[in-house]
């Protein structure tokens, strides 16, 4: 097999991929990093993010406002100084973007113009209509393209990292094309593979959101950090689960039950403003919004349709004009995959499973506790979104922890020697080895595609809005069945040209391992606290004894190890988690307190 | 008869650079749901009647440019083309033409991402900018310049869709010259002149010959044939020009 040594690889060509690289490149131009991706870098899933990326921007905005909304809205399981970070970064990483091209939306006197999003006290969400993941991965990546130190692999598949006394070495790869092994030697990884979403049966994710860094990471002793906090998306397509972004409701759509009642309004988000409310009604975050459609739903409040149960989300009085110019993708997803002309008639839609905000445990320089292994993006858990993400953070993360850690990749790969040490080819060898046994060995009789479904069908039911012990328990007894089946895998495709099989086969055995460690650290977090909702007595969030993260250690075959670390406050107390009329009075209280307090 | 009953045959291209000298088809049996996109019909044959068949696929809803087909000798993106549309008739799905087939429905992309590539598709500033300074100031109107033309996903539905890339596969193509004229519309931008020398290469615009198909299969109506259009018209005062000032004017 072939070794090609580099200073920095970065696993993942996503836009946390891509801003790591372009950091990495900036900061040491004699470095050499591999930019290694299972597509090409414009597939990335970063492309299918609709809404925008928040940073303050307007005069009348504030760091601080932009820290409390997303402290509140991740239910106080935030690592502060993380998102105090966060906040102070985020508008010269989109500023950054614009000098690359990046294609805002702009105000009539040039400057770029932002808009409202769900939990967010002012407008502050830069977007680009509603493609901005698409421009911003295409400017990330056509831009990389000026950078000769960055040497892509694309459509390269990850099977294994190398890890020697405590030390990540790089990654074995295998060609798409070709079925190919290289073992590519790093001084540092960095881990940008995004989220896991595929895991679950109705969710926003494309085929190759299937968690494999997090997998990766995990197995090598690297703790997955709050895993069973998935998001639940409350205005997808039903049956296929494609997203309609949330900026349909920060420009002024409307959720109606069946009886064209805005029914968030029962759920503490009052009062029903006939235009958009900040942190109210439609503007309210992801994780209150998807229960309160669970709840109508079990009123018998929603509406029948071929796919299961749907609400409508009302964009009609938005008027065709301001549709086409601020939504047209939405415009054009409608009309063409349900048949529905947002402009003359309300769109169908219910929650679908769209992102993981837990990941592999990172510090706030996006280091994971194995020596030179970073990670940033969705993949990561680098403590920004605790126990739920507001939309329009998560594009920002992407560019100012790519950034971090392309940086800090970067100045490890400069402190460390390189390796000469025959035994990482013989690890790589033996990695080699392992991933070619699923093609090789015979005899298996187990279907892929059913393990897939009867994993994401009891993902569903156990981790989804609602969660109760049982049916969790039920899960964790289903993934482990599961992981037991998968070694009795069957696959008809036996070459080594474009294998699809062989590399879905090795995506599934990560899901397997992502989804055990999701479910275990759910039925383990016995409260409920942002997307973790439970219905067996652990209604309420309990601060006492699970105001911090949940670790999950692989542990082989076996069931994860559950352990738990503290969460960093610096200057939000955990209060009260209020929206609407109800949350601008918790936080005129929560002003006077401090004022009292000064 | 009910959706659940109802079937429909996809007759698909396979080809294993391994086994076959050339392609063949193979004809399968799926079911038929009129909400059914040709790419969930393609998944349903991998998933249960033939795991071997291999097709690019990823985000499902014809953004990430990855699922480009031929589909009844129409280039399309197979994940918002949708099985009602041919029901009762058979559907026949092939690998995009003009370009070299890895396997099966997988083509060989390298041809267009070395031409990306050539363009410089990334800004040079005309005016050097700190980050402190802010963004640079764009008009609704300067943006709505380019804005079209930023919105190539890369599918490559215009490459075997252009029957001069089919002839001659040297012409940089109707995509990456949409990308092109992107950054040469750009207002923050200032390597226009290094671009036009490929603009008026022989493979540039010049070996267009207008047909205008391109346009007509973009799935997302950034219409590179008026990208090309427009860049014959650049191509042409910038011939002149080049008499009148040495070292290039900046036309239009």
């Amino acid at each position: 097999m072939e070794t090609i040594k580099v200073d920095i690889a970065i696993v993942g060509g996503g836009g946390a991929g891509l801003r790591a690289a372009i950091a990495a490149a900036e900061a040491d131009a004699s470095q050499t990093i591999a930019l290694i991706s299972k597509v090409y870098p414009m597939r990335s899933h970063t492309v299918a993010a609709e809404g925008g990326s928040a940073a303050v921007t307007q005069a009348h905005d504030n760091l601080d406002h932009h820290f409390h909304d997303t402290v509140a809205g991740g239910d106080w399981l935030c690592e502060q100084d993380v998102v105090e970070y966060f906040v102070a970064h985020a508008r010269e990483e989109m500023v950054q973007l614009e000098h690359w091209g990046c294609p805002w939306s702009r105000k009539d006197n040039g400057h770029v113009n932002v808009r409202a999003f769900g939990g967010m006290k002012i407008e502050r969400t830069w977007f680009a209509a509603d493609k901005t993941g698409f421009h911003i991965l295409h400017t990330l990546f056509q831009t990389s393209m000026k950078y000769p130190s960055i040497r892509r692999f694309d459509e390269h598949f990850c099977c294994d990292l190398i890890v020697e006394n405590g030390r990540c070495h790089g990654a074995v790869v295998i060609e798409v094309a070709t079925g190919k092994f290289t073992f590519i030697q790093a001084r540092a990884v960095i881990i940008a593979t995004g989220g896991a979403g595929r895991v679950f049966r109705e969710n926003t994710n494309g085929g190759i959101v299937t968690g494999d860094g997090m997998a990766l990471a995990y197995r090598h002793g690297v703790p997955l950090r709050d895993m069973e906090f998935v998001q639940y998306h409350p205005t997808c397509m039903p049956g296929t689960g494609l997203l309609f972004t949330e900026a349909c409701r920060g420009e002024g759509g409307f959720l109606l039950n069946r009886d064209g009642y805005r029914y968030l309004q029962d759920y503490g988000l009052g009062p029903p403003d006939p235009s958009p409310r900040n942190k109210a009604m439609e503007l309210g975050p992801r994780d209150r919004l998807s229960q309160a459609f669970w709840h109508e739903k079990q009123k018998g409040k929603t509406i029948d349709g071929p796919h299961g149960q749907v609400v409508h989300l009302d964009l009609r009085h938005l008027g065709e004009k301001k549709l086409h110019e601020r939504l047209p993708q939405i415009c054009e997803l409608a009309e063409e995959f349900l048949g529905v002309d947002p402009a003359h008639a309300p769109i169908p839609v219910c929650p679908a499973v769209h992102y993981t905000m837990g990941g592999i445990m990172a510090n706030g320089e996006t280091a994971s506790p194995l020596a030179g292994l970073y990670s940033a993006g969705e993949c990561s858990s680098v403590g920004l979104h605790g126990a739920n993400r507001l939309g329009s953070n998560s594009l920002a993360e992407l560019c100012v922890f790519g950034k971090v850690a392309g940086s800090e990749a970067s100045k490890f790969a400069r402190s460390v020697t390189s390796h000469h040490s025959g035994t990482l080819e013989k690890q790589a060898e033996d990695v080699k080895q392992q991933a070619l046994g699923i093609i090789t060995r015979s005899g298996g009789t187990e279907r892929m595609a059913i393990l897939r479904t009867e994993m994401a069908q009891s993902m569903e039911d156990g981790c989804g809005i609602y969660r109760t012990g049982t049916a969790m328990q039920a899960t964790c007894d289903k993934i482990d069945e599961l992981r037991e089946r998968y070694r009795n895998l069957n696959i008809d495709d036996r070459s080594s040209t474009w294998n699809t099989e062989w590399l879905l086969a090795i995506e599934l055995g990560y899901q397997l391992d992502v989804a055990q460690s999701m479910v275990y650290s759910a039925i383990n977090r016995k409260e409920s606290r942002g997307s973790h909702q439970r219905l067996d007595g652990y209604e309420q969030r309990d601060d006492v004894n699970y105001l911090r993260h949940t670790l999950a250690h692989y542990n082989g075959d076996a069931a994860p190890r559950i352990d738990y670390m503290g969460v960093r406050i610096t200057k939000s107390r955990p209060g009260i988690r209020a929206y609407g009329a109800a949350g601008e009075k918790a936080e005129q209280e929560r002003k006077n307190r401090e004022a009292a307090s000064d | 008869m009910t959706d659940i009953e109802k079937t429909i045959e996809i007759e698909v291209m396979r080809y294993h650079p391994e086994q076959d000298a050339s392609p063949v088809f193979k004809t399968y049996r799926i079911p038929y749901a009129s909400d059914q996109s040709v790419l969930q019909g393609l998944q349903y044959i991998k998933d249960y009647i033939d795991g071997t068949l291999s097709f690019r696929w990823s985000c499902r809803m014809a953004i990430c440019g990855s699922c480009g087909v031929m589909i009844n000798n129409q280039p399309k993106l197979s994940c918002k083309t949708f099985l009602r549309d041919y029901y009762p008739g058979k559907i026949r799905v092939e690998a995009l033409q003009h370009l070299p087939i890895e396997r099966d429905l997988v083509i060989d992309a390298t041809d267009f991402i070395n031409k990306l590539e050539s363009i410089k598709p990334y800004i040079v500033p005309r005016e050097a900018r700190s980050l402190e300074q802010g963004e640079y100031l764009q008009t609704p109107e300067q943006l709505a310049r380019y804005e079209q033309f930023s919105s190539c996903i890369n599918c490559m539905l215009c490459y075997a869709a252009c029957p001069q890339y089919g002839l001659k596969p040297e012409f940089t193509g109707p995509g990456v010259l949409a990308l092109l004229h992107r950054y040469n519309a750009d207002s923050r931008d200032g390597a226009r002149a290094d671009r036009m020398q490929i603009v008026n290469a022989e493979e540039g615009v010049w070996g267009c010959t207008l047909v205008g198909y391109c346009s007509e299969v973009c799935p997302k109506q950034v219409d590179p044939a008026a990208a090309v259009n427009r860049n014959k018209v650049n191509s042409t005062l910038d011939y002149f020009l080049r008499f009148l000032m040495p070292g290039g004017g900046e036309s239009g």
